[in-house]
């Protein structure tokens, strides 16, 4: 992973889990929160060091070390043709449901992950609403039916 | 599991990282589950699939639990949320800074304050601005009350689910009497978009002290009330002593925060730890229990209450005289009266709230010590007049993961304590 002062830190996909096992070594024993950002539309310079591609998903986890105080946040580029990352479940089973989240809105799978489904939309939604390419507005509504076999 | 046990084990998060059947977290479709009900041979001493909410009355909105029954016993159950979920993270996307603080106001209802704080902290990172020292104390004001109306409407509804219904009347009357201190500032019960980047919306009105004086006065021998009430009462105790044990390793695994981490007998308050706004300057205690249990959590928030009325007290002395709002032209609207006064006051006006203002590119994360855990922000903005991404860390959302391992081997009549004890506001689980 690569330091970018001030408590961010970047990875790649095959960096990630290391990564964040070494930062659980190193003190920072809880994840306090998992989330991606689609950089898809984004207008602005990305402001990544050299060394790292910018990629279309970013996964964002945060870390909390108790004793020091610190928090530190590694931001990890994903690939939009192949979005998947390793699952921190096995280091915070705590990260469960926030990439349950990430799965559901952005379409991001972790593999290895004890539950990889729909967290908030129905289970047989299609579609990840956050992505920026999914569109606002204007779209039908899925209606579930019921089954005959009640 | 029992206490000493609990206090015994060498590794203290295996049973929140178990994986298997043995989980204490049923991890099963929605298609799979209705298979199960299906099937018209099975054996009757089979487990049972049970199905309680999303419209029950104990379940605090519209959660569902999915629980996997042997008996009365509870062995595996699943949260199931996503009934309330409109969005709004997507919504914040279309959104000016200065709408967002209307939509995020909506997602905890019971501690809307809260909410709009660190939808304004992480703008105001992104804006590198300052806010004057009078909004800092007034926002910390009001979210001290806001704690309280908060911990109240607890209280109320955590006694109407064990069957104490006079605390339910009881305080709903005390969270009244916060709400309409709030009226009076902010012109409305809930959802105030009181809080927003730059200040405050307004000032406190003429005659706050005597408001919030009266208020402390009233609520202060009403906790008494309860303690009589409840704390001591044997029922009382009977039905939350021992119930819905974590430890301090599994609160911390499950990401867990606010009074389900401190009643493991862990310290953490990001008000005293990470302090924001004046904290530092004020005295208070970080209430912590020591089994981890329904009855800790309860007795947390109950003097928690008490350490916000101190934290009011001190502000009640202290509030600094100065402006509510930051002077900088670039967020802030021009006073009413030069609208009538000055052409370019008006256009100033009209595009502040047409267009919103512009926020510098960058990424920011805001964290405030709601009354349910940390509540943080999540903030990227590409320089435009609306967020790119707006990320909330709900404590609701969050702390509902250690739902099942606090039930599992508990009965189902314990497991409404329970819901109840991890007090999860639904608007901000589904978002």
């Amino acid at each position: 992973m690569i330091d970018a002062g001030g408590g961010v830190l970047h990875a790649v996909a095959d960096t990630y889990l290391e990564g964040c096992a070494e930062a659980r070594a190193d003190g920072f024993g809880q994840l306090i929160d998992l989330t991606a950002v689609d950089y898809l539309t984004y207008g602005a310079p990305r402001n990544l060091p050299a060394a790292v591609e910018a990629e279309r998903f970013e996964v964002v986890t945060q870390l909390i070390n108790h004793s020091t105080r610190e928090r530190i946040r590694i931001r990890t580029q994903v690939n939009a043709d192949e979005p998947v990352l390793p699952t921190l479940f096995d280091l915070w089973p705590g990260a469960e449901n926030l990439e349950r989240e990430v799965y559901d809105m952005f379409g991001i799978e972790f593999t290895d992950h004890p539950d990889m489904s729909r967290v908030l939309m129905p289970e047989e939604w299609v579609g990840h609403p956050l992505r920026k390419d999914y569109a606002i507005g204007s779209i039908p509504v899925q209606f579930k039916a019921a089954s005959d076999e009640r | 599991m029992t206490v000493t046990e609990n206090n015994e084990a060498i590794d203290g998060a295996e049973r929140v990282r178990r994986r298997g059947d043995d989980s204490a977290v049923l991890r099963l479709s929605e298609a799979d589950a209705a298979m199960i009900g299906a099937d018209p041979d099975a054996a009757d001493d089979e487990r049972v699939l049970l199905n309680m909410g999303p419209s029950h009355p104990s379940t605090h909105g519209v959660l569902r639990l999915m629980l996997e029954m042997e008996g009365e016993t509870i062995l595996r159950s699943k949260p199931v949320v996503g009934y309330l979920h409109t969005g709004m993270e997507k919504q914040a996307e279309q959104l000016t800074f200065l709408q967002g603080c209307t939509n995020v106001t909506r997602m905890d209802y019971a501690s809307p304050l809260f909410t709009e704080l660190a939808f304004s902290l992480a703008t105001e990172k992104l804006l590198g601005i300052e806010v004057p020292e009078r909004a800092v104390w007034i926002r910390m004001l009001m979210c001290e009350l806001n704690r309280m109306s908060s911990h109240l409407l607890f209280m109320a509804t955590n006694g109407m689910d064990l069957g104490a219904v006079s605390m339910m009347i009881y305080g709903w009357r005390e969270r009244e009497e916060v709400l309409r201190f709030f009226e009076k500032v902010t012109g409305l019960r809930m959802n105030h978009n009181y809080i927003r980047p730059g200040g405050v919306a307004a000032d406190l009105p003429d005659g706050w002290q005597a408001d919030v004086e009266r208020l402390l006065e009233l609520i202060s021998p009403r906790l008494e009330e309860y303690d009589i009430l409840m704390t001591g009462q044997p029922i009382w105790r009977e039905r939350l002593q021992g119930v819905g044990v974590l430890n301090a390793d599994e609160a911390l695994a499950l990401s867990a925060t606010g009074p389900i981490l401190r009643s493991t007998g862990y310290a953490w308050d990001l008000r005293r730890d990470e302090p924001y706004l004046a904290y530092p300057e004020v005295d208070f205690d970080v209430i912590v229990g020591s089994y981890g249990d329904s009855f800790d959590r309860y007795a947390i928030r109950l003097n928690e209450i008490r350490e916000s009325m101190r934290i009011v007290e001190q502000i009640l002395d202290r509030m600094p005289t100065g402006d509510y709002r930051v002077q900088d032209k670039k967020v802030t609207p021009p006073p009413r009266v030069r609208i009538d006064q000055s052409m370019e006051a008006l256009i100033h006006h009209f595009k502040i709230f047409t267009e919103g203002f512009k926020v510098p590119e960058g990424e920011a994360y805001a964290a405030v010590e709601s009354p349910r855990g940390e509540l943080g922000i999540y903030m990227v903005s590409d320089g435009s007049a609306t967020p790119y991404r707006m990320h909330v860390r709900g404590p609701s959302y969050i702390n509902l993961q250690t739902m099942p391992h606090l039930m599992q081997g508990g009965l189902i009549a314990d497991g409404v304590a329970i819901i109840s004890s991890v007090d999860p506001i639904m608007g901000e689980v589904d978002r």
